[in-house]
């Protein structure tokens, strides 16, 4: 422990932060051994909790008894999460008890278990870190990740692979927490990795089906992509700096002069990381795909907690990324047009999922904005609330599909698409919770106050206007014959006018879905009601988190509201030095300082809200929609684009796998493979070996005169040898 | 005086040689392999009295009752292969070859 003994909150529950990810993961070893015993006999047909269960006079006993377990499972998988944030929140409050100068002055609360690699003048311990920074992504990995836990007790409960599923989401919250607490890279990248393969365990859960499980693939060769930059920029800070301890890190950089290469190089690689694991251009093609996994595991995994991984990576690097404006600069591009990019695609698509899929990467891609700008507290900010709209947002329409899978199991139609939204629709009769919570969340992800997604996208689009126009560490930049500043407009831009695509995505979402007539079918049509409550309490909590997730960070602004910036308070150890050297102010200045253009810029992106969900409102007709499979009027070209979102897994699949398979069998393996290694190799050495012993052979004739000749002439060498030689 | 009889013995031992690597008779290779023999043994007599001592003619003795051993050993294995082969001519007997 060492120097830990003389913090602040030593001795305290923060000593028992080893104990975070420990739960969940023995929350995997037990439900990952239950999964594994024989399946029990289950205590007959139909469902317990009523729901759903009454009319399956019908149903084969495979799809409607209770997974093998169930009661037990349904008990460890959340309980042990459930533990887990209490656990957090007593630490929370530990933290909040102590005086916050004796906080920062002490700085992060670093834990060290074990060594790990004493290698040379390599040292990495297993350690966790504690700071402002990773405490608010513990509080949101655990919270959020109990009320989805919740969720999913009553969204797989059906499911033969019950226990798998909850081993798989400990575990998966197991190596978020390591992600989050690792005190040095190395153990960040564990919790990096661990998470990448409980999204692939997760994603092709469903394994049976082929396209599932090359879904899972695909998240984890592109990852792969990512990780290589990640580990590149691991190598090249040990080589530099001799360290990979984020404290000791943050000292050594204090010898880097702004814009130096090596920081700029170090942070692009970074970046790659990111940028796989966040699903950003050019690696976001993943995330799509994941969709293919149980609807939870969208909203924990692939929405509110891992692919915002990249975000908190970023800050955490945050002291790296001040060194390097430019980096940072490519980073708030590529967030500004990855954002852009897929709110357009997300115009188009029918699959409810897929929607909120590319509204993912979109918002994503406002947090890296933010993150590049060096206004870290602003993306910490968003991923906070994303975390709480998008998840409701993922849970809702989780309650949608499972409504509609009802419905079509109920009638044996269990082919039907459920998660299309043209068989859907006027579900805001049959399921009014769901209907009310997922429009609170629709209006904060479109920025209208006061809901939660309001504050977080006004304080990153202020931040960045802030940037542009302020002389900021941007400003002395230049880029393709532009100027740092100059490029920020352009990302500020991109922030309204993707601002304007997300409300009315979103809003198309929700008049499909809700509004309008339902197209699901003459005989579903009764069938469908509500999700039982284990669903819709977990999406209440939501509703209200979602509500007022904006108190988190009041903007000045709004300071009759309540307490103004806490969030940027409490981070402000963490991420204040670095946010303030890149805005080009002084360490410390306020961050959030009223003024009349703040309000101008906060009016501009709610009436851009507004209008986007009016626009919606007016353009739409949900009414001219068919069911999913009935003849519907033809596409536009544009149309067709959007929805194959601009053929880029089209010509990924032609310019980079196709190319990539034809180079593999034909150089790889036929060439290197077969040619080199099995030719040349294996059969060259069998053929060489055997040439040698035909040869020997040969010298072998059986006649005894030859053998008395090779005698003599070899006697007669060797005298000449030894009188001669 | 030690001179002719060195020579002497080389010339046998270089006869022997020369017949067992050109005879093909098992009997004749038999008869150059003891022409060799007794050339050593020459040798071994010649030098020994040179010097003066008699461990040379003790090693003749050993010599020559190793070659008489090895004669019998010899013939009953040439009298084997006349048995089953029908002819002692080593051309013909190459079963060994490799």
């Amino acid at each position: 422990m060492g120097a830990a003994s003389m913090h602040p909150l030593a001795g305290g529950p923060a000593a028992l932060i080893w104990l975070l990810p420990v739960l969940p993961l023995l929350g995997f070893l037990i439900n990952g051994a239950l999964s594994l015993l024989p399946a029990a006999r289950t205590h007959g047909r139909g469902a317990p909790e009523g729901a759903g269960g009454t009319d399956d006079i019908h149903g084969g006993p495979a799809h409607d008894a209770l997974a093998p377990y169930a009661g037990l499972v349904s008990i460890i998988g959340p309980t042990v999460i459930g533990l887990a944030f209490a656990l957090a929140a007593t630490v929370f409050a530990s933290m909040l008890a102590v005086p916050r100068a004796a906080l920062v002055a002490a700085g992060p609360y670093v834990a060290r278990y074990a060594e790990w690699m004493p290698a040379g003048d390599l040292h990495v311990d297993w350690a966790f870190q504690l700071d402002q920074l990773s405490m608010v992504m513990i509080l949101v990995i655990t919270g959020v990740g109990t009320l989805i836990h919740i969720f999913s007790i009553g969204y797989m409960r059906r499911d033969p692979g019950y226990a798998r599923y909850f081993a798989y989401l400990n575990l998966f919250v197991a190596f978020m927490l390591v992600l989050v607490l690792g005190a040095n890279y190395p153990v960040m990248f564990i919790g990096w990795e661990g998470v990448g393969l409980a999204s692939y365990l997760l994603i092709g859960f469903w394994f049976a089906e082929s396209s599932n499980a090359s879904a899972g693939r695909k998240a984890f060769i592109v990852n792969r992509v990512g990780d290589f930059g990640l580990l590149l920029a691991m190598f090249l800070l040990f080589a530099n700096f001799g360290t990979l301890d984020f404290v000791a890190l943050n000292h050594a950089y204090a010898a880097l002069a702004v814009g130096s290469s090596l920081a700029t190089l170090i942070c692009l690689f970074l970046f790659l990381g990111c940028a796989g694991k966040s699903a950003q251009i050019p690696l976001y093609i993943w995330l799509p795909d994941a969709m293919a996994g149980p609807t939870p595991v969208s909203a924990l995994i692939h929405a509110a907690t891992m692919v915002t991984a990249g975000v908190y990576l970023v800050a955490r690097s945050g002291v790296l990324f001040a060194l390097a404006p430019a980096a940072s600069l490519v980073v708030a591009l590529v967030g500004a047009i990855t954002a852009l990019f897929a709110a357009t695609v997300g115009l188009k698509q029918w699959d409810i999922k897929k929607v909120l899929a590319y509204s993912t990467i979109s918002q994503l891609g406002y947090m890296f904005m933010a993150a590049g700008v060096g206004a870290y507290t602003a993306a910490v900010f968003h991923l906070v609330t994303h975390a709480f709209f998008k998840a409701l947002l993922f849970l809702g329409a989780g309650s949608v599909i499972y409504a509609l899978h009802e419905a079509y199991h109920a009638t044996h139609r269990d082919d039907e698409d459920a998660q299309d939204m043209r068989n859907m629709g006027g579900l805001r009769r049959t399921m009014p919770v769901t209907f009310v919570l997922m429009w609170a969340a629709t209006l904060a992800i479109a920025g209208v106050p006061p809901f939660a997604g309001f504050f977080s996208k006004d304080q990153i689009l202020g931040a960045v206007f802030e940037r542009a126009s302020s002389s900021s560490a941007f400003r002395e930049l230049s880029f393709l014959g532009l100027s740092g500043s100059a490029w920020l407009y352009v990302v500020y831009a991109i922030g309204l006018i993707t601002a304007l695509l997300t409300a009315v995505y979103m809003t198309r979402m929700m008049l499909y879905t809700f509004h309008g007539a339902n197209r699901t079918g003459e005989g579903e049509r009764p069938h469908l009601r509500e999700a039982p409550w284990v669903m819709t309490a977990p999406l209440a909590v939501l509703g209200v988190l979602t509500v007022v997730g904006g108190w988190l960070n009041i903007p000045a602004i709004a300071s009759f509201a309540g307490p103004v910036g806490a969030l940027d308070r409490w981070l402000d150890p963490v991420v204040g030095a670095p946010s303030a050297s890149l805005a080009g102010a002084r360490a410390g200045a306020e961050p959030h300082a009223a003024s009349s253009p703040e309000a101008m810029l906060i009016g501009a992106a709610v009436a851009i809200a507004i209008l986007g969900i009016v626009l919606a409102v007016v353009l739409l007709k949900p009414a001219r929609l068919v069911a999913k499979d009935a003849y519907a009027a033809p596409e536009s070209g544009v149309e067709r684009t959007l929805r194959h979102a601009y053929y880029v897994d089209e010509a990924v699949d032609r310019g980079i796998a196709r190319p990539l398979m034809t180079f593999s069998r034909n150089v790889l393996w036929r060439g290197v493979d077969g040619g080199i290694i099995d030719g040349l190799f294996v059969r060259g050495s069998a053929l060489a070996a055997r040439g040698a012993g035909w040869l020997g052979s040969q010298a072998q004739s059986g006649s005894v005169g030859n053998y008395a000749w090779v005698v003599a002439v070899g006697a007669l060498v060797v005298i000449g040898v030894v009188a001669f030689g | 005086m030690i001179a002719q009889a060195l020579v002497i013995a080389a010339g046998l031992f270089v006869i022997g040689v020369v017949g067992v690597l050109t005879r093909r008779n098992a009997l004749v290779l038999f008869m150059c392999v003891e022409l060799m023999l007794n050339a050593v043994n020459l040798t071994f007599v010649a030098l020994s009295r040179l010097h003066g001592g008699t461990l040379g003619q003790a090693f003749v003795v050993f010599v020559m009752t190793v070659a008489a051993a090895e004669a019998a050993v010899g013939l009953a294995i040439v009298i084997a292969v006349f048995r089953h082969f029908g002819t002692v001519d080593l051309r013909n007997i190459s079963l060994l070859r490799g």
